[in-house]
């Protein structure tokens, strides 16, 4: 395994989170930051996949599933986040739906200088939205994601995860 | 063209125990519901949202029946919501769309291309087990009951006459006697989640 492997977050980690906090319910929208889970969640039989097509069609979805009793877990890219301002104000805001969002953070970098304005905004969007959010680089940051959903459920509110993968090469 | 609450009071003769997600329709509708606990009258939370929430409620609590009440304004914010229902193929999911070809809330004016879409046939071809479409509140009276007999995922398109509103939103009749909060918090009650 090289180093590069060794870094970064493993698909099985994050599984294990979403398990341990008792998701139900994967609305997604597939993103170049956290592709490397679809197989994994598609194989485990505790959890529904609901794909959409829109990204803020998952707040509202996620709303339902929680106002229902289950446990969502809004899984998209930061691009489709800040598509999504309505729906998380009206729907996940409005309606106190305490969900992770799990945040591909597109264009992320710690080396040198941010070249990609989805990166740029990200974070200031979460903070016009008072979205608190961890910052999730590699295995060693996986137990932030429980810290997340604690947050959630103790707050009645959207928490956001950022998955800042810079090494898989897909941005 | 139906009168929305009118067909509203068919469909309530038929209700049993369903979770009505009653969207535009929801101003009519608490007053015609009497079993408010299994009302989710939110009013408008973001547009467009509506069939993904009670998609999510569906999906939530298969063992409930859950009937929307959306509308063809939320519907073309959205559409795209129509495959993810039709992939996930609630079996106990009921989506009535109000269709008055406008955006009554903000003084009528209409939806793109309102007269001639089939939003039926666009919920078929998306892959919805069975669509219905009607324009007079006597076909739906006849097929209303079989309808809702069936198993889901059901889409039926409904005309309506447009209830047009042009005063300032805060001069509006006040209909909603719960917040969106409080609402949630009684159906899970009712459901014995929370």
């Amino acid at each position: 395994m090289s180093d590069i492997q060794k870094a970064s977050l493993s698909p099985e980690t994050v599984l294990a989170e979403m398990k341990k906090n008792g998701v139900t319910h994967v609305v997604w929208l597939p993103d170049s930051e956290t592709n490397w889970l679809y197989l994994l969640m598609k194989a485990e039989p505790s959890l529904t996949l609901v794909g959409v097509n829109r990204e803020g069609l998952a707040f509202s979805a996620a709303a339902g599933i929680s106002a229902g009793g289950r446990t969502p877990l809004i899984l998209i890219q930061n691009t489709g986040l800040m598509e999504s301002g309505d729906s998380l104000r009206g729907w996940a805001l409005g309606l106190q739906i305490p969900v992770v969002l799990m945040v591909g953070y597109r264009g992320w970098t710690r080396h040198g200088v941010n070249t990609d304005t989805a990166a740029t905004y990200t974070e200031r969007f979460l903070n016009a939205f008072g979205i608190n959010y961890y910052l999730v680089e590699d295995g060693a940051d996986a137990s932030r994601i429980s810290i997340a959903f604690e947050e959630a459920r103790k707050t009645k509110r959207p928490v956001a995860v950022l998955v800042a993968d810079e090494y898989h090469g897909f941005n | 063209m139906m009168d929305t609450a009118e067909m509203l009071k068919v469909y309530n003769r038929y209700r049993g125990d369903a979770i009505v997600v009653p969207g535009r329709g929801g101003r009519h509708w608490v007053k015609i519901s009497s079993r408010r606990g299994r009302d989710v009258e939110l009013g408008d939370p973001a547009m467009g949202g509506h069939a993904s929430f009670a998609m999510g409620l569906a999906l939530a609590q298969p063992g409930e029946k859950i009937v929307l009440f959306d509308s063809e304004g939320d519907i073309q914010m959205g559409m795209g919501v129509l495959v993810t229902i039709a992939e996930q193929q609630p079996k106990n999911f009921y989506h009535f769309m109000l269709d008055n070809e406008c955006y009554a809330t903000t003084g009528g004016q209409p939806v793109p291309h309102a007269k001639t879409i089939a939003y039926d046939a666009i919920a078929r071809a998306c892959g919805y087990a069975r669509t219905y479409a009607y324009d007079n509140h006597e076909t739906f009276s006849i097929n209303v009951e079989r309808i809702l007999g069936e198993p889901g995922p059901v889409f039926v398109a409904l005309k309506v006459r447009a209830d047009i509103e042009n005063k300032p939103i805060g001069s509006r009749v006040k209909w909603r006697t719960r917040s969106q909060v409080q609402v949630v918090q009684d159906l899970k009650k009712e459901l014995g989640i929370g």
